[in-house]
Formats: structure tokens, sequence, C-alpha cells
């Protein structure tokens, strides 16, 4: 008897990437299969490594600060934050209340960017390409204000380091406000077309799923991790640039499946537009840029300083050595922390959720190569 | 029973199905029609840079500090100057921006002591060439002159 009949399946090697429209950017996973199962991943990642973290050692700090927009692109204003936090904490000073409440008002906006083009794309990856159109114009108000306030839609470089550059224009926080009350009805329409689409329900149901302890074991942040059930929000647990005054909740879920991050992510836009409308209610008079002389140029030191951005926890680590220019700059980017978990999600599911899993977690490659 | 009913009758997907139609209303048109219609890109844009010139007697506002190509991340601005012998004043020569390295940060705006370099409302910025991107003092002075198709 030959070894093998027609009938034995070897197993496939089969390369995904980096081209491939669902890996959202240039992810290459090279998938290990047996007929439509998966018995492993293998992700490879660098093709847009552009050594961020080495341009910054020859940058001075107010240089660098436009870099950081081009790591997670689509929340260039979260990294701007988490960045300037970090200078300024190495500088031991801190933003003034205005200029606080204008920060925390634009990252929120900004987590509704994020998180409305994740559910464009993670539904068109699905098969659902009608809820694209509409997260993508949703989010079109939201880059306007942006525009409006910085002069720049997606690699904003909205905060500079001590505060802001720009007083908000008039009429900012009725633009907010709008778009606050334009926006939640909207949420509750994707929600329409999705949440009970027996489709969608089929297709993300028990898929990739990571359980807390799971989550703690790869470091996993984010949404994902609040999906499984772990209440963990920075903005709750250590709060920074003010959030301590605002109300809202933390979403968690408990299967900690695909389903269940698309839940917590859409509670979470709610969430946001509930923190924007306090913010703006308050937003303090006063000065916009705290005591930060014109070359910046902090005593020697480290400071690390971590946000909750849209796709987790974004740390970002600042040793100076006395000089204008940072000694080292290290980022600890929530995709690249989060996409470690992939494999564990996927192995022994199908391919065809390969590109569910890879759209749930939210990677941006931007920030896992930097 | 209720459940079973709902799904031998496909609520779900008309549910859906009525969202897109609600949305069909022209109202909802978000489509810029862009080469025929101008966007109108807000105040504050940073586009284009453009080099002020004294609007009385056409004379540079730049006062040639070469502050702006320090403050500039991708050092990408290079402006050189004269002393003039009669005024003991420096007077700019050249001025060199290339935009295809520009990230339109805004840095050199900001750090422009006489509010001479200024990043404008022009977004239209294609060339044919790379030699083309890098724009001297005249192109600076005069901005980019897109061509405007009309409907
Ligand atoms: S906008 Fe930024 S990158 Fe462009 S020339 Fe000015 S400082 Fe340099
Ligand atoms: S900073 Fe302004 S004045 Fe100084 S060289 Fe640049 S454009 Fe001229």
């Amino acid at each position: 008897m030959p070894d093998s009949t027609f009938l034995d399946s070897t197993e496939l090697v089969l390369n995904m990437g980096p081209q491939h429209p669902s890996t959202h950017g240039v992810l290459r996973v090279i998938l290990k299969l047996d007929g439509e199962k998966v018995l492993g991943t293998e992700c490879i990642i660098g093709y847009l490594h552009r050594g961020v973290e080495k341009i910054a050692e020859n940058r001075t700090y107010a240089q660098f600060n436009p870099y950081v927009d081009r790591m997670d692109y689509v929340a260039a204003v979260s990294n701007g934050l988490g960045y300037c936090l970090a200078v300024e904490k190495l500088l031991n000073v801190e933003a003034p209340p205005r200029a606080q409440a204008v920060r925390v008002i634009l990252t929120e906006l900004n987590r509704i960017a994020s998180h409305l083009l994740w559910l464009g794309t993670h539904a068109l990856d699905i098969g659902a390409i009608t809820p694209v159109f509409y997260c993508l114009r949703e989010r079109e108000e939201a880059l306007k204000i942006f525009e409006k306030y910085c002069g720049a839609r997606l690699t904003t470089h909205a905060f500079r380091i001590g505060g802001l550059l720009y007083e908000t224009y008039d009429g900012f926080e009725q633009d907010v406000m709008q778009f606050c009350d334009m926006f939640v009805p909207k949420v509750d329409e994707y929600e329409e077309l999705l949440t009970n689409n027996r489709i969608w329900v089929g297709r993300l149901k028990d898929v990739g799923i990571l359980s807390a302890e799971e989550c703690k074991e790869y470091g996993v942040t984010g949404p994902v991790l609040r999906a499984a059930g772990v209440k963990w929000d920075l903005r709750k647990a250590q709060p920074y640039s003010g959030y301590e005054k605002y109300d809202f909740e933390i979403p968690t879920r408990e299967n900690g499946d695909t389903y269940d991050r698309y839940v917590v992510r859409m509670e979470e836009m709610r969430q946001s537009t509930r923190i924007m409308r306090q913010a703006v209610a308050a937003i303090p008079e006063g000065p916009i840029m705290g005591k930060v002389g014109k070359v910046i140029k902090p005593p020697v030191g480290e400071a690390y300083v971590s946000i909750e951005a849209p796709k987790g926890e974004l740390g970002y680590y600042v040793v100076s050595d006395g000089s204008t220019q940072p000694y080292r700059c290290r980022v600890r980017p929530p995709s690249f922390v989060n996409l470690q978990a992939l494999d564990r999600m996927i192995r022994g599911g199908l391919v065809a959720d390969v590109v569910a899993v890879i759209g749930t977690l939210d990677i941006v490659l931007g920030e896992i190569d930097r | 029973m209720g459940k079973l009913l709902k799904q031998i009758f496909l609520v779900d997907l008309f549910q859906g199905l009525w969202v897109t139609f609600r949305n069909q209303n022209p109202k909802y048109i978000y489509t810029e029609q862009y080469p025929a219609e101008r966007p109108k890109v807000a105040e504050r844009y940073r586009g284009a840079p453009r080099l002020n010139i004294n609007p009385d007697n056409g004379e540079t506002l730049c006062i040639s500090c070469n502050l702006c190509a320090l403050a500039c991340p991708e050092t990408l601005i290079v402006v050189t100057s004269q002393r003039n012998e009669e005024t003991k004043r420096k007077e700019l020569t050249t001025f060199t921006y290339d935009t295809s390295r520009c990230m339109f940060c805004g840095l050199c705006e900001d750090a422009c002591p006489v509010d001479a370099l200024e990043l404008t409302q022009d977004f239209e910025m294609a060339t044919y060439t790379r030699e083309g991107q890098i724009w001297d003092r005249q192109m600076l002075e005069e901005g980019p002159r897109p061509t405007q198709y009309k409907c």
C-alpha cells in the first residue's frame, strides 16, 4: 500500500498578506492549514518599519511630536497626548485645566473616529458592505472638527508639550455638541444593521475566544480585554489629563469572543460622547500653555506614561540625558501586544475566521512596526 | 415562539434593509464632486507653503533669520542670505522648500517671528516631476496655480 492515498490531506502552508486587504495594512500571516482548519499561524511584521524610536533620538522634543502621529495614524491625537504627557512628566509641568479639557474632547473624538474606521472595515471584511459607507460618513464629521481645530485631518499634531498651541475656534463647542447629538442615533442605526443580523452573529459568535486569563498572560489591553470581562480602563484606573472629573462607564462583556468585542466597542463610542458632552459643557477659561520654555530641555531622568488609546494601553517611555534631544524614546504600542494573541485566538478555527479575528483585534501596522 | 416567527420571516434582515432604505434619501448624499466643486477647507488648514511679501512694495517679509530651517524636523528648508553693505541688513537671496518631504506639521510656521512663512489653504500640490516638488522662492511667493476644472 502507498503511504498516502488521494484522500489523505497534507498540511498546507498558506501565505496571507502583506498585500491582502483584510490584514489592515501590511501584516503577513503564514497559516498552517489542515483543510479548512487552522493549525497554527505565524505573523511577520516589519514591512512598515520606519525606525520611529531611532528618529526620536535625533530630533528635539518638539520636533519629534509630529512623528508620533504617524504611528497609530488612525488615532493620531491619542498618540500625541501620550507623548506630550510623558515629556511633561519629565519636565514636571502640567497642562492648564483648559488645555486638559480640550485634550480630553479631542482624544474622545479621535476614539470615535478610530472605532468607526474599525467598525466599517471589520464589517467589510465579514461581508457587510453597507456599514463602511455610513461609518466613514460620520467619521468625516469628526475629522472636520479636527481640521477646523488644528488644520489637519489625520496626522493632526494637535497638542504641544505643555498644553496646546491652537485656541479653540469660534463654534467649537457647538460643533462638538452637534456631533454628539447627531452621532448617538447613528450608533443605534449601526446596531440595527448588525447586532441582530443572523449572518453577523453567525460569523462572530464564539469565534476567536480569548479568556480573561489568557488576555492577562499575553498582556492584551483595550476592548479585547474588556470583552473578556476585565473591568480595566486606564482612564479610570490611573486617570490622566483630568479624566477623573468625568462620569462614564466601562463597558464589559463576559465571553471574550469577536461578537463581544464588537458590542464593547459600540458601547465605548456612546460613552465617549458622554465624556465629550461633560467636557464641552465645562471647558474652563484660562491659559492653554503651561510654563514651558521655547527650548525644551528636561532634567536628567526618565518618565513612563501610559494612556488608554482606542486600541488599548499606549505607553511612552522617554529618557532624558539633559540635552534637547531624547536619549531614548520607547513606545509600548497596544496593537503590537494585542497581535501576539492572534495565534491563540485562531488556532483550531476555520480559515474564514482568520479575517474576522484580525479585524476584531483592530490593529494598525504603523504602530506595530514603528 | 416569537423568536421562531422572527427567524422565519427574516425580521433581522428586513430591519437592516430598512436602515439602508432610509439612507437612500437624497438628503444624506455626502459625496464631494471634487474637481468640479472644490471643497472648502478650514481656515486653519495646513497646506501649501507661502512666503509672504509686503503688498505695498513687493518686498519679502522674510528677515532670513533661519529659524524655520532650524525648527523643521525634516530639515527641508534652506535659507541663504547676503549682507547688504549699504544698509547693513541681511537680505534673502534664495529660499528652497522641498514639499516632497514636508509633513505639514506647522512647526516652521510657528517658528517664524515675522509671519513670513505660512501654510495656506491650497492643497493641490501634485507635480509631474520630483524636481517640481522643490519649491524655490518665486514659487513660494506666487503659490501653486492648480488647473481649475469647471463643469
Ligand atoms: S511643515 Fe513641518 S515638515 Fe514641513 S517644512 Fe514646516 S516644519 Fe518642516
Ligand atoms: S523663520 Fe520666517 S523670517 Fe526667518 S528665515 Fe524662515 S521665513 Fe524667513
